[in-house]
C-alpha cells in the first residue's frame, strides 16, 4: 500500500524519458495537447506530424506500440458520437461509398477524433511512463495546491483498498444468491454504497488519528525533492517546441 | 460525460479552467472548515469511494447498466466544499492516469460534472429541507430531487459550453435535446440509487451524513427543573478566521474579465475557420439553408453573414454562464455562512 505500490498503469523501465523529472513531463504533455488543440482542422498533414512525434516518444520510452494501443480503446464511446456527426450536422452534403453525408460533419468528426486520439495518447505515454507518487509530486511542483495533492495520494493509495472492499462485497452479495436484474435490485446495491461510505469514512478516521499519533500537524513532509536541470526542461521541451511549429505551419500554409 | 480534448475550443477551455480552479480555491478553504484538520485523509478516502462507486453498475431495464456520477451523493453525505473536492480530484486522476477526460478539458469536466452537480444538488437538497418538516424521509425525499435534477443541470451546463466554443457546428437544439433527455434518464436512475444510498447511511450512522445534522434535536440541559438550551460545542480550531469574502470578490472579477476576454477572443476564433471553409465553395449554402427553417436557424448557423451576431452571442453567452456558475457557488457560500452565523455566537465574537 506504501511507496512501493507499483499500479498497473505504470510500465517499469529505464529509458530517457522515463527519467526525466516528473513536473518536466506534465508540463510537455499538457503543452503538447494545447498545441495539438489549437492546430485548424483544414492541415490533415500536421495531425499525421503530431502521430509521428508522439510515434518517436513511444520508441524512445520503449513502450510497446500494443500497450498503448490497448490503452487508446478508452477513447471508443467518443469514437461512436464523432461517427454519428456526419449525420446529424446540416450543411453541404456528399457521398461517401454510397451514404449521403454532410461536408462540415465529417470536418467535426475529424477534428474530434483527430485531436481526442492525440490527447489521450499523449496521456497515456505520460501515465505509464511515471510512478503514481511521483506523478503526484510533479503536480505538486507545478503548484497544485499542496490540500489536493494530498487528497489526490490519499485516494490512489486507498482506491485499490476501497474497489477491493466493493469487489469482497459482490463476492457476499452473489455467494447468498443475488442477482442484479432490474430496478427491483437498486435497493441492495444502494445498502452495498451506503455501507462502502461508512466504512471509507470509518477507516478515514483511523487513518487520521494514526497520523496524529505520528505527528501530522496538517502537512505531508517531502523527503525526494524532484528538482529539474535545465537540460531535462530542455529535453522535456523538445515535444511541444515541435509540436508548436507543427501547429505555426499549420496556420499558415 | 467525460469530454475529450479538442472537443470545446482552446480559449474556452481555459476560460473554463479558470473558473474551475476558483471554485476548487473556495472549496479547499471550506472543507477545511467542514472537516477541520481531517481533510487530507478524509477527503482522500471519499474520493476513493467515489471512485469506488462510479464502477458500481446498477441494471437498468433490457440489459443496459449505468453507473453513479457521484456528486450529488457526495453533497449531501460530506458537504459541498469536500463534495466538489473529492468529485474533482476523482476527474483529474481520471484524466491523468486512465486518459478519461483530455488533459486540456479538465476544466470543462470540473465545471461540468464536479462543480455543477454538487453545486446545484447541495442548493437543492438545503432549500428543500428548509420546506419539509425535519424528519429522515424528508431528508431521503430531498436527495431524491436533489440528484434527479443535479444530473441534467450538468447536460444543461455541458451544451452551455458546447454553444460557446464547441468545435463542430451541430445545431445547439439538437445537442440540447439529445443531452438533456439522456441525462433525465441518467438522472432518474442517479436519484433512486442517491436516496436509497442516503437512506442506508442514514439508518445506521446519522451522525456521518452532512446533510441530515440538523435532524437531531439539541442538547437540553435540566437547570433548575427547566430545559435549557446547552451551549453550542466550540469549534475545535478556527481555521478560517480571517473573511474571505474580499478573496473570493477579486477572484469573481478574475474570471469574470478573463471569461469576457477570453470568450471575445473565442468568438473570433470561428470567424478564423468560417474564412477557411468560405475559401472552399460555400455559395450554394445560403440558399440551401434558406430552405430549412430550423427554429435555432439564427443561432446555430455560422455563415458568414451571421458570424458576427453569433460571435456576439458566444461572447455574452460565455460572460451568462460564468455568471451563473459563479454566483451559484457564492450563493451557496453565503447560505453556510448565515447559517452558521446563529449556531456559534461565540465564534463570530472572536472574529469581530
Amino acid at each position: 500500500m506504501g511507496a512501493g505500490h507499483a499500479h498497473k498503469l505504470y510500465r517499469h523501465g529505464h529509458s530517457p524519458v522515463h527519467d526525466l523529472p516528473p513536473h518536466c513531463k506534465i508540463a510537455a504533455a499538457f503543452c503538447f495537447v494545447v498545441v495539438v488543440v489549437s492546430t485548424p482542422r483544414e492541415s490533415v498533414w500536421a495531425f499525421g506530424l503530431y502521430a509521428v512525434l508522439l510515434g518517436a516518444v513511444t520508441a524512445l520510452a520503449r513502450i510497446p506500440a500494443g500497450f498503448l494501443l490497448k490503452r487508446l480503446l478508452i477513447e471508443v464511446p467518443f469514437v461512436a458520437f464523432a461517427l454519428l456527426m456526419p449525420f446529424v450536422v446540416p450543411g453541404e452534403q456528399t457521398h461517401v461509398l454510397g451514404l449521403s453525408v454532410s461536408v462540415p460533419g465529417l470536418w467535426g468528426a475529424w477534428n474530434v477524433l483527430a485531436k481526442g486520439t492525440l490527447g489521450v495518447a499523449a496521456s497515456v505515454l505520460l501515465a505509464s511512463t511515471t510512478e503514481l507518487r511521483s506523478l503526484l509530486l510533479g503536480l505538486q511542483r507545478l503548484k497544485l495546491p499542496p490540500l489536493l495533492v494530498q487528497i489526490a495520494s490519499f485516494m490512489i493509495r486507498y482506491g485499490d483498498v476501497i474497489t477491493d472492499e466493493m469487489r469482497r462485497m459482490s463476492i457476499a452479495r452473489r455467494s447468498r444468491g443475488f442477482e442484479a436484474r432490474g430496478i427491483r435490485q437498486w435497493g441492495v446495491l444502494a445498502k452495498t454504497a451506503g455501507a462502502l461510505f461508512i466504512r471509507s469514512y470509518e477507516r478515514g478516521e483511523r487513518v487520521h488519528l494514526a497520523m496524529v499519533s505520528r505527528g501530522y500537524a496538517g502537512a505531508m513532509p517531502v523527503i525526494d525533492e524532484v528538482t529539474a536541470s535545465r537540460a531535462q526542461w530542455a529535453h522535456a521541451a523538445a515535444l511541444p517546441v515541435l509540436a508548436l511549429a507543427v501547429c505555426l505551419l499549420g496556420w499558415t500554409l | 460525460m467525460h469530454v475529450p480534448d479538442g472537443f470545446i475550443n482552446a480559449p474556452v477551455s481555459a476560460a473554463a479552467g479558470v473558473v474551475a480552479a476558483g471554485a476548487v480555491a473556495v472549496s479547499l478553504r471550506g472543507a477545511r472548515r467542514e472537516l477541520d484538520e481531517r481533510t487530507a485523509p478524509l477527503a482522500g478516502l471519499v474520493a476513493a469511494f467515489i471512485f469506488a462507486v462510479q464502477m458500481l453498475n446498477f441494471p437498468v431495464a433490457a440489459g443496459t447498466s449505468g453507473h453513479l456520477l457521484g456528486g450529488a451523493l457526495a453533497a449531501i453525505l460530506v458537504g459541498p466544499y469536500t463534495g466538489v473536492l473529492c468529485v474533482t480530484v476523482v476527474l483529474l486522476m481520471q484524466g491523468i492516469l486512465f486518459a478519461d477526460g483530455g488533459l486540456t478539458a479538465l476544466g470543462v469536466n470540473v465545471l461540468d460534472m464536479g462543480i455543477t452537480t454538487t453545486v446545484v444538488a447541495y442548493a437543492l437538497f438545503r432549500g428543500l429541507l428548509k420546506a419539509l418538516p425535519k424528519t429522515r424521509r424528508s431528508v431521503t425525499g430531498a436527495s431524491f430531487v436533489a440528484a434527479l435534477v443535479s444530473v441534467p443541470a450538468a447536460a444543461c451546463v455541458f451544451t452551455l459550453i458546447y454553444w460557446t466554443g464547441g468545435t463542430t457546428d451541430i445545431p445547439i437544439g439538437k445537442v440540447f435535446t439529445a443531452m438533456v433527455g439522456v441525462h433525465v434518464l441518467i438522472g432518474i436512475g442517479e436519484a433512486l440509487i442517491t436516496a436509497l444510498t442516503v437512506g442506508a447511511v442514514i439508518a445506521v450512522r446519522p451522525d456521518l451524513v452532512h446533510g441530515a445534522r440538523g435532524l437531531t434535536s439539541s442538547l437540553k440541559l435540566r437547570v433548575d427543573g427547566e430545559l435549557v438550551d446547552a451551549p453550542a460545542r466550540q469549534p475545535l480550531a478556527p481555521v478560517a478566521a480571517r473573511s474571505h469574502r474580499g478573496i473570493w470578490a477579486t477572484g469573481l472579477v478574475t474570471a469574470l474579465v478573463l471569461a469576457g476576454f477570453v470568450s471575445y477572443y473565442a468568438s473570433a476564433n470561428p470567424d478564423g475557420l468560417e474564412k477557411v471553409a468560405a475559401d472552399q465553395g460555400i455559395d450554394k449554402k445560403t440558399e440551401e439553408h434558406a430552405a430549412k427553417d430550423s427554429p435555432l436557424a439564427d443561432y446555430g448557423v455560422k455563415d458568414i453573414s451571421n458570424a458576427r451576431i453569433s460571435g456576439g452571442l458566444a461572447g455574452v453567452i460565455g460572460v451568462g454562464a460564468t455568471i451563473v456558475v459563479g454566483s451559484g457557488v457564492f450563493y451557496v457560500v453565503r447560505r453556510r455562512r448565515t447559517q452558521d452565523a446563529p449556531d456559534d455566537t461565540t465564534r463570530a465574537g472572536e472574529n469581530v
